[in-house]
């Protein structure tokens, strides 16, 4: 006789505790953020900010003045605006990888310091000494900036621990990319947050590549949202060029965790327009893709339309574009002909005390 | 011909443990998978389970009797149809009873995996601390095991600043793989002390990331050996984000766990991560060899806003060395320490390797050969000076290190004496390491591959160009 098994198997219809799909319900039932006129302004100018800022990055990548990788974030703008301006920035925290310019300025971090540290100068927000890739502002919570694909999330989890272990109310809101999320440090991360209910929105950044591999090429689920299921962790998916669903979905995610209800994992399909970084040399794509994409699905370019048929003048837009070509235009400017940081600094920063 | 049961080894390097519990009485019946008794070892608590049916007919060793040697008859089962078995009027000597000391020697004799080792662990490994001179008079010192000691300087420090907590495999309710953590879980409870899933790289992140978001965590690794499948956070992440964040993102961790060679467990659970670690900027590397240092370390190591990698070594833990008793044991990160005085060769060494340097330094005392012994407690900053001073004193330096030659400690330690110390050398500096191979599993190769006093005085007389 055929022993019962250790564990019985689940019947059909009894696993009702958890529903993959129960935050997009609620998204769903209320998918646009309702604005007002001077937020979607305030969302306007900040994703204007990050565009500009990146189209000024890329021209001094070209110039030589800035060096290494340089990841732009040109085309994913509505994600993190959409996601931040939602976070209570008295408590929460946020991590990402190395394509980090857009967080930062979403922040209002002055473009001046981003913009040095890009040239590696004294002024830049890490002395020079991190790049493009690593910049942080503890200040603010953000704490990276991370080179190592992937390792944010594992150090997103821990920013999460001390929320929770400090029961200082906030929560950690965790960026990561389609490409990260083939990582196997991102399950076992995902399990321990699951398992000890983190306040934690993990956040797949979906850009459609993982620097040159199409997602469909390197993922057996394309659908990322659902790749918290193994560990019970509720799934959302949402448009991440629409700065307004990505914050309808982010009052969502944020509240499920504040309720202490656990982690939350976001997908945010999204387009990023330029390479993956300055060396891309774009072999695996089409001009008409990336053009359909700009026609058809950009961020801004839709924002501004809703702002114009809530009454808002070409005019009136095209004054908040010119004041943020001249703050960046100075912010180049600064990052031009600010100081390379001293020799004295090569040593400074290895470590905190002196043994 | 009645069954003897034997005590039995519980782990790779347990040589001896207490009978802590018979679970059956004489007379009672005995079937294949019954436990019949408890049996402590000095990392846990073990069930001894029946493999023979019969009748237990005699018990002859009592309940609570403590140092049990492995292989020691405990007990005999009466077969089926049998008639009563002679029992014999003592325990059969156990093969740990050759070496006539182990009693003596109490803990000391414990997690000795190499018996082949050629001497009894000097008490001297006890002399007065040359550069730890802040201990006030009168002192008085507790006979501590290194496992203890690094237990209470978590304990302490824990009472002391409630940001501390210890996360790992095993760590709280099995009370340590090693038993390191023993009743952490009781005392600070479970947000405190955090079993994590068998998951390292992960937990080495949320280590890390928490460390960064202003907690001081305690991240064991049940062996440095797992702690390579986390070690781009170590690196990556908690050693090198202080630099790149131009000093903004602080990272007061500390890792530890066991490390080197073990006894008997094959290649991939056997090796000294000392040199990987430190040759990393960013880092604190710290790989103490008695109790006293464990624990001054350990709690240094707590307190410093720096990431540090903690390397302690599994035959170790259960040796008693004497610690200190005063109320906050703190010892300097950096600073390296002479165990043992001398004037014609000076030996430098670390962890277990420190325990070898000393049974070398007595036998070549016996023939006429003073050594100098230096525990460099610290690998990274490594304090130079300590090393240099001795050299100009002896002119002659070994480096005794367990772990594999190229590109070692002993290796940096040749060049710092090349480089700065080239005017008092008398003799080429020489490395004593272990042999250059995957640690192999069986014990008359594993002896060979691994570093001994014998090989240690026998560097030491060459130098000395004695024959």
């Amino acid at each position: 006789m055929a022993r019962q098994p250790a564990k019985p198997p689940v019947a059909e219809g009894d696993d009702t505790d958890f529903m993959l799909r129960s935050l997009q319900q609620a998204f769903e039932a209320k998918k646009r953020y309702a604005a007002s006129e001077a937020e979607m302004l305030e969302f306007y100018r900040q994703m204007l900010l990050i565009r500009r800022f990146e189209e000024k990055a890329g021209q001094l990548y070209g110039l030589g003045l800035i060096g290494g990788f340089c990841h732009l974030y040109i085309g994913q703008e509505a994600v993190a605006i959409g996601l931040q301006s939602a976070l209570d920035n008295d408590r929460d925290s946020v991590i990402t990888g190395y394509r980090d310019h857009g967080h930062m300025l979403a922040y209002g971090i002055d473009p001046k310091v981003i913009m040095a540290e890009l040239t590696g100068r004294e002024a830049g927000i890490s002395k020079g000494k991190g790049g493009s890739m690593h910049m942080f502002s503890t200040e603010h919570k953000f704490y990276g900036g991370h080179g190592i694909v992937g390792a944010q999330v594992a150090l997103g989890g821990g920013l999460a621990l001390a929320h929770q272990y400090n029961e200082d109310g906030g929560l950690c809101l965790a960026y990561f990319g389609d490409g990260a999320a083939n990582q196997g440090q991102v399950y076992e991360t995902f399990n321990m947050a699951a398992l000890w209910n983190l306040p934690i929105v993990f956040v797949v950044e979906d850009n459609q590549y993982a620097m040159g591999t199409a997602t469909k090429r390197s993922s057996a689920e394309t659908r990322f949202y659902r790749r918290g299921t193994a560990f019970r962790i509720p799934g959302m998916e949402v448009n991440g060029m629409d700065v307004l669903e990505v914050r309808a979905a982010a009052e969502v995610a944020f509240a499920h965790v504040r309720a202490g209800k656990g982690p939350v994992l976001m997908e945010c399909n999204t387009y990023r327009y330029r390479g993956h970084s300055m060396s891309d040399p774009a072999k695996y794509r089409t001009r008409e893709e990336v053009q359909e994409q700009r026609d058809h699905h950009d961020p801004i370019e839709g924002l501004k339309k809703t702002l114009i048929e809530a009454g808002k003048t070409e005019d009136e837009l095209k004054a908040i574009d010119k004041a943020i070509r001249s703050q960046v235009a100075e912010a180049a400017d600064f990052a031009e002909t600010s100081p390379e940081p001293g020799a004295g600094q090569l040593y400074t920063d290895v470590l905190v005390e002196e043994y | 011909m009645g069954i003897e049961l034997k005590m039995p080894a519980l782990s790779p390097t347990m040589e001896q443990g207490t009978l802590a519990k018979w679970l059956k009485a004489e007379g009672d019946r005995i079937e294949p998978g019954d436990i019949i008794a408890e049996i402590e070892t000095d990392k846990a608590t073990m069930e001894f389970e029946a493999i023979d049916e019969g009748v237990l007919e005699k018990i002859l060793v009592p309940a609570g009797t403590e140092d049990v040697a492995v292989g020691a008859v405990i007990a005999l089962i009466k077969g089926e149809g049998e008639e009563s078995a002679s029992a014999p009027a003592e325990p059969a000597p156990a093969p740990a009873a050759a070496e006539p000391d182990v009693a003596a020697r109490g803990e000391e004799g414990r997690g000795e995996g190499n018996s082949a080792k050629p001497a009894a662990e000097p008490l001297k490994a006890k002399a007065a601390p040359a550069h730890d001179a802040a201990l006030p008079e009168g002192t008085t010192f507790i006979s501590t095991t290194v496992r203890e000691a690094l237990r209470d300087a978590m304990a302490e420090e824990m009472r002391r600043d409630p940001r501390v907590f210890v996360m790992g495999e095993e760590v709280a309710e099995y009370q340590g793989a090693y038993k390191v953590t023993q009743g952490l879980l009781a005392e600070f409870g479970p947000k405190r002390v955090i079993d994590t899933p068998i998951t390292e790289y992960g937990f080495a992140g949320i280590g890390t990331g928490a460390a960064m978001g202003g907690l001081r965590p305690i991240v064991e690794f049940m062996t440095f050996n797992f702690a390579m499948q986390a070690i781009d956070h170590i690196i990556n992440s908690a050693a090198k984000t202080n630099y790149m964040s131009g000093g903004q993102m602080r990272c007061p961790i500390v890792f530890r766990g066991p490390n080197g060679a073990a006894s008997r467990v094959g290649a991939q659970h056997s090796q000294n991560y000392g040199p990987w670690y430190a040759s990393v900027p960013g880092l604190i590397v710290i790989a103490p060899y008695d109790a006293a240092d464990a624990k001054g370390l350990m709690k240094a190591a707590i307190r410093s806003e720096d990431p540090v990698v903690f390397l302690e070594n599994e035959l170790v833990y259960g040796r008693s060395f004497d610690v200190p008793d005063v109320e906050d044991h703190v010892l300097p990160i950096g600073k390296a320490r002479v165990v043992r005085e001398g004037t014609d060769v000076t030996i430098v060494s670390y962890s277990i390797g420190v325990g070898l340097a000393l049974d070398a330094a007595t036998k070549l005392a016996e023939e006429g050969i003073e050594a100098e012994v230096i525990d460099l407690r610290t690998l990274r900053p490594l304090d130079k000076q300590t090393v240099l001073e001795s050299l100009a004193k002896t002119n002659r330096l070994i480096v005794a290190e367990e772990g594999w030659p190229t590109c070692s400690i002993a290796s940096e330690i040749i060049s710092i004496c090349m480089e700065e110390g080239f005017d008092h050398l008398d003799a080429p500096v020489l490395r004593v390491c272990n042999e250059d191979v995957p640690l192999p599993y069986a014990a008359n190769l594993e002896k060979l591959a691994l570093i001994d006093a014998a090989r240690i005085a026998e560097a030491a007389r060459k130098v000395c160009y004695v024959k």
